[in-house]
This record gives structure tokens, C-alpha cells and sequence, in this order.
């Protein structure tokens, strides 16, 4: 049985598990399953996020630790590390949820009025309807003016907006459709190294062709044309390469791209004939003067027509990350520019499947793109808390840059964007062996060790891809400062501790 | 006519979803119809049909989302304390975070509490994954199954009629689905012997791995006996297929001789070796029953008798969807745990639900009165669910018509019945049926008086189409 399976799935035969049993009978089994599921690694919920809910369990069972606290300095979770939620965004959601609310009068109106309007483009005015596969029409009518207003004009079809559950849906969905084909045919699609795990996930769950391009860490980690041509050149002879990821601003690598950038990159994907996925998460969180947001939409239509006609370009944002930081309401969308009419219509079906998005993730994006206006009753509260929150980043994104540069065996690239920090360390000849006899990559062993001495938790490097023979982690700079003051004091000492051990 | 592609029939669905949308804004902007307003009772939605949700429900929710009204006097104690221990569970107190990704694990707990008090048999919450929906937690257990790059394709066996959402799942992952026919004229049940045919039939066109059962039914609104559930049981058992058992109405039942009884319990009931060993996947969420909250998108799988080897790869293939929204964790949470006997909200949770209750089975009653009464139509006993799924003895005048048209035959009623009275129901075309058979389907959880009404004009039209095409 397990040869005729194996010779089904078209793969070598697995060895039998380890115990030399018959699988007990059972229908799924490593041999029987998906094969593409055993590819699929996700390093930020990976094996050191479960260590450390393992020693946060033996901390509060009152075991002995080094540390007093374990640090979760690994997911771009903001409000989990403090940040505080919008005040307004809040008042509407709960406006929306329990709408007796509406006659309590310590609801400011336009808290009450945007929570009327949510409501009545709800089934039976209620968030628990089903909202339309795509969403919520009126609320596709104001991402596209939110999204029109953001790019100077551009205009910005409703119809080409989707409604996702967080970014991540809309990412892996839009892969889901470009995937297709047979061996050399088989879609090839260009993700940067490093990048965000759910890239590669995805990639390894769909059996696409993963077409790693590097990010130049020696010019504040920018994207490099001939780079990704290497890449393209050399992908071409095992697979059929057609899409193009970006992530900008940068995760982990916080890097803004420039316009000349973009504009380079819009270039590449029409000569090259590639569908430009666009994951601009993090676009209200740039800190490093002289950088600016743009988003790619704007800069193709800018480049003209020859352009904005002809290259295919899906962007995406959400809730969960910039000022406002609401992951658990998995709300996000995506835009679609110039996607094929067949294709939209099987989009259409994909996306049917899974119902709709969550309506209060829906109502959430809603307000991201409709904040209060100057003159209404939330603005003021409204600006102050966005811009706290925006600068406190700023802070401390120079912050972790300034300290971690101080600490000889780290250098950090300025973190220009987004929420983290992804610093170059030197890990001693002595540790890497260490770490191979483990049968553990370095930069794991170093995250591992940190972890069991100090409480924090950091992701390794090489769960999102970088040069050979180099190694990182990836730190956020979410924690509030005193506590990332006291973060980035032990990394330092941490890493002196650990270079004079290995030395 | 049974050739019609699945394409086509799809662009009419949506062209009549349409037109339902078009009808409802021309109503809105003063268009004068033989009708007010138009019912939509196209979904399983019961807010959409006018249902109210569970206040407690909403008010935890509120207070989740605002914990500035835990300060306030307005929400009942029992409220609050719900509120603030979800609040704890919560990385930094707010319900932004992202969660585990199996849910919040008091969440979990209180689920896995749940199932063991409806079951009598202990669930472990290590086995039980929060999802954005049943539907999703569904699809994921299909990636597991289904072997895209397989020669023969991997085959799920599933109902006809069935759901359709379930079975275009199966299709984009590559997979095949192979039919298994529910049996109309004993109450829509589920035939072993037509198991049987099923799975040979399909084994010439796929690698079955996997059998899919909804109970209570959709849209049959027919629920299991024991008798039945043991069989399907042991068919698994003996062809090696995965049990994936969607029970997402099991709140739904309104025959008073009727229970549900779920698919763990009567396989634990059977004893060893079945089980200890048979691999059992089962659904449920708060979209249906009394919540009804599908736009929270709270739903969950219990897995049963994994292959232990295989639940790491199960865990990072799960990781991938991030965390499940956290409204729809907060529903589950309180469909799980609901206000008890000595609590304050008690007694209004137990007046909403059992308005809730008695509406749907009073519902439930006037449905298959008005069937019985009228020619043309006939209904099999509604014990559950959350349609009904009457069939239409059209005329072959009836079926010309539709045909000229290009449509099936309950498509061209369904789109007659839209236009004429307004109300939006969907055609069995889009479930499945034996070939020369109509059907219609629609949501029964909707208030007395919009089931009134559209009875009411289904009753007019019907006479009137039968009428028009005698």
C-alpha cells in the first residue's frame, strides 16, 4: 500500500516511519499527505515562538530563570508590546457590535454617525450578515477614494478592490490564482531574500518554484535591477517565472525603496512580463528623512500609459500594522490593476469560497480609510494618538539602529520603515560548528541561546532567507522604549557574552 | 440540460443575485413594484433575514473592543466579567493582538468543555483549531487530503444535493468530487448501499480519500439516525476514507422526536478498535443556531485519531492563515459558554433563544403546512437545518419554457418568482438533484412575519405560474 501510494504522489518512496509499523491503518499519513504540505515552514510562529511560550509557562509555574519576563520581540504584534488602539476605531467597532450603544451619550456623534452608516450597509443591520464574497460595496467605495486621494488623483476603480482577511489572505489568494503548470513550466515566482515567511509558505504549499532575488544589505538593503535580472536569467531554465514580489516598506529589512527604484522595478516587470505583487503593509510607517511612501500604483500610472495599461500590479495593505496596529480584526484589502477579465472572474470564484471576510475586519478598514476630518468631534484625539504612536516608532526605530551599531559583531542597517530591525551579526567559527553539530543553523543556535538567557525572543535570520555565510535576526522595535532600552542593554550583552565564549 | 455547463449556470446565479440587488436599490429609490420590499432568503444568514443577535453575544463583544465601558454602569456584571477574563487571555489586554493560532487557548478550552458536556466524552482542546469559518478550517483538512499532484486525483465523496461552496473547495485544490445521492423519498437519507455505488463508481474516475457528510443537512434539513451515522462509520472504516463530518446546524432541530446526536460520540459509543483508530474530522461555528453571527467568521474542526506524525505539518500548514479573526473567537466563545442558570443575563439569553427556538419551529410547521396544501409542490420532513428544500412537480410546458431560455428549469422559476414578488430564493440546479427533479431553497431562520409573507407571495406565485403553464 505505502509503494502504491508513493508512486502515486510521483515522488521517490519515504522511508517508512521509524517504528517499521504499518501505519496503523490510517488514511493520512506522511506518505499519504499533500506532499506539498511538508515544505510549508513558517519561521515567526516557528519552533523558538513555541520554546518561549514553553519558558513563559515555567516562569509563571515560579521556576528559576535568568530573566524575570519572556520578551516577544518577535512578531510585529504592536498591541501585544503596548501600543494603545485608536480610541475612535474602537468606539465605532463597539458601536457596530452592541448598537444599543448608540443612545449611550458618551459616544462622540461621528463615532455614532460612521457606526449608522457601517450598520446600514450591513444584512439586516447587523455585522453578523454575511457581507458580499468581494465586501462590503460601500466599503470598497471608500478604499478607492481613500487609495485615489493617497496617489494624487489616480483614479481608483471599487471594482478592482477585494476586501481580504488581513493582508495575507489576498497575498496567498492572488498566488493561488498565478500558480499553474507542469514541471519547466511550472510558475516561478521572485521573492526577495530576506523576506516575510508567508511568502515561501505559500509558495511551498501551492509546489510553486520559489525565485530568490537578494536585497543588497551593503546599500541599506535596496533592491538591484541587475540582481533581479540574475535571478530571472537564471530561474528561466527550470521554471516559468511570472510574478514579482515586493515588500515595501521592507519586512525584516525595513528599507523604503526609492522612486527611482520603483520606476526601475515597474520597468522590469513589463520587459520581463511579470504580475508585480505589491505588499505595502507598512506604508504609513516611515521614519528615515529623506524617505518617502510611494506606492506603486501611483508611480505606474505617473510612468504613463505605456505602462499603466499594460503591467499587471496587485497591491496590498491592512489593519494590523502602521498606527493602527488591529491584527486580531484580520481586516485588509487588495487593489487590482489590469488583471485579465478571465482571470478576474475565476478571482471572483476563488475568493467565493472562503465567504467573506470578517465584517469586523471590514468595518475596521472602513475607518483606517475614512478617519475623522478636521473639524470633526474625534479629530483632534484622533491626530494626537496617530501621530504618538507614528513617532514613537520613529524613536525607536533610530533608537535600535543607534544602539545595536555601538556593539562590535552588529551592524544594523538605519531602519527607514515598517516595524523591525534586521541586523548583521558575527557568530564565531566555534558556535557555527556548535550549532552544526546541533543540526541547527547558526543564527537559530544564537536566537536559542539569547532566548534561554535572557527571556527575549528573537526570529533567526535564516527563517527568512540571506547570504550564505551570513547571519541575522530579526528584532521589532514594537516593545515601549524603557523596555526596548532594556531589550537592546542585554542583546549587547548578550552578544559580548557569547563572541567571548565562542572566541 | 444536464450538459449546461457549470459556468453558465454559475453566470446566471450571479445574474440573479444581481438582479435581486438592482430590485432592492430601484425599491430604495421609490420604484413602484407589485411588492415593498425584497426577501432574501438566498443564504443561510439569519441576521440577513431579520433574525437579532444573542445580546450577551454583542455585549462581550463591545466590551472587548472597548474596554472603556467596563467603567461605565450599562453592561450587566456577568458581561464584564466575561469581557475582562477574555481581555487577560489577550497579549497586551487588547483584542488587536494576533492570537495562537489555533485561538485564544481559554477559548479553546471552553470549546473543547463544551463538546465533552454534548458528547459525554472528554475532548482534548489540543485537538480543536479556531478558523475564520467552518468553511476554512474545511478547506485546510482538503489541503491535507487532497494530492494535487496525484495520478488518479484525490476524491472526496459528497452529497447530492450538497452545498455547493464545499464542493467548488475541493475542485481549486485540484481535487475530484465524487457524488453519493441522497435519498428524496425517504426524508433526503443516506443510503449505504448508494455509499457503496458511489465509491465504485468513483474509483474508476479518482483516488477516493476522503468522505464529507452534513449533519443536519444542507439543504435537506434531514438529521442522521444512529442507525445510519454507524453505518457511514463503518463504511469509512472499511474503504480507508478520512470522515469529515460538517455539523454546523447541530443547534438546528425542530422536530420534537428528533435529536442530534454527533458523529465523536457515536463513533466512541462503538467501542474499540473503530474508536481509537478512525480519523474523523468534525465542523462547527457560530454562523448558525442561535448566533447566527456568519459575518464574525468564528468556526472550528475537532480533529480525532490523527496520525501523530502527521500534526506538525498540520500545525504549520495552519500557521499560515496567521491568527482567526477575534470577533468570531468571542462568539465561539460564548456559543460555547453561554449564560448559565444565577447568572444576570440568564434570563434574557434564555428568552432570546427560546424565541429563537419556537419562531424557527413554528417556521418549520407553516412551511410544510402551506406545502402540503399546495399543488405542485412537495416537501420532505423538515427535522433540521437551515432550508427548506421543497421540490416542484413543474410541467413540461414549464421545463420548454425554461429551456427556450437557456435555463434549468427551477433557475427559470427562481428567476420568475425574484421578479414577480420579490422574493430571492435559489434553485436546486445549484445543489445537485436526480436528473428531472426541481427544487428551490431557502432560509427558514427568519422572523414569523417575513416567513408569513413569503409564504404568502410563494403561495400566489406558484398557483399563478402553475397556472400559466398548465
Amino acid at each position: 500500500m505505502a509503494g502504491l501510494t508513493a508512486a502515486r504522489c510521483g515522488l521517490p518512496k519515504e522511508s517508512v516511519a521509524e517504528n517499521g509499523a504499518s501505519p496503523r491503518g490510517k488514511v493520512l499519513t506522511i506518505d499519504t499527505m499533500n506532499p506539498t504540505v511538508k515544505m510549508v515552514e513558517y519561521a515567526v510562529r516557528g519552533p523558538i515562538v513555541q520554546r518561549a511560550v514553553e519558558l513563559e509557562k515555567e516562569l509563571s509555574e515560579g521556576r528559576k530563570k535568568p530573566f524575570q519576563e519572556v520578551i516577544k520581540a518577535n512578531i510585529g504584534d504592536a498591541h501585544a508590546m503596548g501600543q494603545q488602539p485608536i480610541t475612535f476605531f474602537r468606539q465605532v467597532l463597539a458601536l457596530c457590535s452592541y448598537p444599543e450603544l448608540l443612545n449611550d451619550n458618551t459616544f462622540p456623534e461621528d463615532a455614532k454617525s460612521r457606526a449608522r452608516r457601517i450598520l446600514q450597509s450591513c444584512g439586516g443591520n447587523s455585522m453578523g450578515s454575511y457581507s458580499a464574497s468581494q465586501g462590503i460595496d460601500s466599503v470598497r467605495q471608500d478604499v478607492a477614494r481613500y487609495v485615489q486621494q493617497r496617489d494624487g488623483g489616480v483614479y481608483c476603480d471599487p471594482d478592482n478592490i477585494y476586501l481580504t482577511t488581513g493582508a495575507s489572505d489576498g497575498i496567498v489568494t492572488m498566488l493561488k490564482l498565478l500558480v499553474c503548470g507542469e514541471g519547466l513550466a511550472r510558475t516561478g515566482v521572485m521573492i526577495s531574500i530576506p523576506q516575510y515567511p508567508l511568502y515561501s509558505a505559500a509558495l511551498a504549499e501551492l509546489g510553486a518554484v520559489q525565485i530568490n532575488y537578494y536585497l543588497n544589505e551593503e546599500a541599506c538593503w535596496s533592491m538591484d535591477i541587475s540582481e533581479l535580472q540574475r535571478a530571472l536569467n537564471e530561474a528561466r531554465g527550470h521554471c516559468n517565472p511570472r510574478a514579482l514580489c515586493v515588500i515595501n516598506p521592507g519586512n525584516p529589512t525595513g528599507q523604503v525603496q526609492n522612486r527611482k527604484c520603483i520606476e526601475d522595478v515597474i520597468r522590469f516587470a513589463a520587459k520581463e512580463r511579470l504580475f508585480l505583487m505589491a505588499d505595502e503593509v507598512y506604508q504609513d510607517n516611515v521614519y528615515a528623512d529623506g524617505c518617502q511612501f510611494h506606492s506603486f500604483k501611483k508611480v505606474l500610472f505617473e510612468m504613463g500609459p505605456e505602462y499603466s495599461n499594460t503591467v499587471e500590479l496587485a497591491s496590498f495593505h491592512s489593519t494590523s500594522k502602521c498606527y493602527m496596529g488591529e491584527c486580531g480584526f484580520r481586516g485588509g484589502y487588495m487593489e487590482i490593476i489590469n488583471m485579465d477579465d478571465d482571470v478576474k472572474a475565476q478571482l471572483t470564484k476563488l475568493v467565493s469560497v472562503r465567504l467573506c471576510p470578517p465584517v469586523p475586519g471590514q468595518a475596521l478598514m472602513d475607518l483606517v480609510v475614512n478617519p475623522p476630518q478636521p473639524g470633526e468631534a474625534s479629530y483632534d484625539k484622533f491626530i494626537k494618538e496617530r501621530t504618538a504612536t507614528l513617532s514613537a516608532l520613529a524613536d525607536k526605530a533610530k533608537l535600535t539602529e543607534e544602539v545595536l551599531n555601538t556593539v562590535p559583531g552588529i551592524s544594523c542597517n538605519p531602519v527607514q520603515g515598517a516595524m523591525y530591525s534586521f541586523p548583521r551579526i558575527s557568530i564565531p567559527e566555534k558556535a557555527v560548528n556548535e550549532a552544526a553539530g546541533k543540526g541547527q543553523q547558526p543564527d537559530m543556535f544564537y536566537c536559542m541561546r539569547l532566548l534561554e538567557e535572557t527571556g527575549i525572543c528573537l526570529v533567526p535570520g535564516s527563517g527568512f532567507g540571506q547570504k550564505d555565510g551570513t547571519y541575522h535576526f530579526r528584532m521589532t522595535i514594537l516593545p515601549p522604549t524603557d523596555k526596548l532600552k532594556i531589550l537592546l542593554s542585554k542583546v549587547k550583552e548578550f552578544h559580548q557574552r557569547f563572541t567571548k565564549q565562542y572566541s | 440540460m444536464q450538459e449546461m455547463s457549470a459556468h453558465v449556470r454559475t453566470n446566471q446565479m450571479a445574474a440573479l443575485t444581481e438582479r435581486a440587488v438592482r430590485i432592492k436599490r430601484m425599491l430604495e429609490q421609490g420604484v413602484k413594484k407589485p411588492y415593498k420590499d425584497v426577501i432574501d432568503v438566498s443564504w443561510g444568514d439569519p441576521h440577513m433575514a431579520g433574525m437579532k443577535p444573542l445580546t450577551f453575544v454583542r455585549q462581550v463583544l463591545a466590551a472587548c473592543c472597548y474596554p472603556q465601558l467596563l467603567d461605565g454602569d450599562n453592561l450587566p456584571a456577568d458581561v464584564k466579567r466575561r469581557a475582562q477574563k477574555l481581555l487577560r487571555c489577550c497579549d497586551g489586554g487588547s483584542v488587536g493582538s494576533y492570537t495562537n493560532t489555533a485561538g485564544i487557548p481559554a477559548i479553546v478550552e471552553s470549546i473543547a468543555q463544551f463538546i465533552s458536556q454534548r458528547d459525554g466524552v472528554p475532548a482534548d482542546p489540543e485537538n480543536i483549531w479556531i478558523h475564520p469559518g467552518s468553511q476554512m478550517a474545511l478547506m485546510n483538512i482538503l489541503t491535507l487530503l487532497v494530492n494535487s499532484e496525484a495520478s488518479p486525483k484525490s476524491g472526496v465523496l459528497m452529497p447530492v444535493p450538497g452545498y455547493n461552496t464545499t464542493a467548488l473547495s475541493v475542485k481549486t485544490m485540484g481535487g475530484v468530487v465524487a457524488p453519493y445521492f441522497l435519498d428524496e423519498e425517504h426524508g433526503w437519507a443516506l443510503r449505504a448501499d448508494e455509499l457503496r455505488r458511489a465509491l465504485t463508481s468513483a474509483r474508476g474516475a479518482c483516488w477516493p480519500v476522503a468522505l464529507y457528510v452534513i449533519n443536519p443537512g444542507n439543504p435537506t434539513g434531514h438529521i442522521q439516525s444512529r442507525k445510519s451515522m454507524e453505518e457511514v462509520i463503518r463504511f469509512v472504516a472499511e474503504n480507508k476514507l478520512f470522515l469529515l463530518a460538517d455539523e454546523v446546524y447541530q443547534s438546528s432541530v425542530y422536530d420534537a422526536n428528533t435529536e442530534f446526536v454527533s458523529y465523536k460520540k457515536v463513533l466512541c459509543e462503538l467501542g474499540p478498535p473503530l474508536a481509537h483508530t478512525l480519523e474523523l474530522a468534525s465542523f462547527h461555528s457560530a454562523s448558525k443556531g442561535f448566533l447566527g453571527e456568519c459575518g464574525l467568521r468564528g468556526g472550528y474542526v475537532e480533529l480525532v485519531n490523527m496520525d501523530p506524525a502527521v500534526m506538525p505539518y498540520v500545525q504549520r500548514l495552519f500557521h499560515l492563515a496567521s491568527s482567526p479573526p477575534v470577533a468570531g473567537q468571542i462568539a465561539l466563545e460564548v456559543m460555547a459558554k453561554p449564560p448559565q442558570p444565577g447568572d444576570p443575563s440568564y434570563p434574557l439569553y434564555k428568552h432570546e433563544t427560546e424565541h429563537i427556538r419556537s419562531t424557527l419551529v413554528d417556521n418549520v410547521k407553516r412551511v410544510l403546512q402551506v406545502f402540503t396544501r399546495l399543488p405542485a409542490v412537495s416537501c420532505q420532513p423538515l427535522l433540521g437545518g437551515g432550508f427548506a428544500f421543497p421540490r416542484l412537480h413543474l410541467t413540461p410546458k414549464a421545463v420548454h419554457k425554461a429551456k427556450e431560455a437557456g435555463m434549468q428549469p427551477d433557475m427559470f422559476y427562481c428567476a420568475r418568482l425574484l421578479e414577480d414578488t420579490g422574493v430571492f430564493v435559489r434553485p436546486g440546479c445549484e445543489y445537485g438533484q436526480k436528473e428531472g427533479t426541481y427544487h428551490i431553497r431557502f432560509c427558514i431562520m427568519t422572523p414569523a412575519d417575513v416567513m408569513e409573507e413569503l409564504l404568502r407571495r410563494l403561495s400566489t406565485f406558484h398557483l399563478q405560474f402553475m397556472k400559466d403553464f398548465s
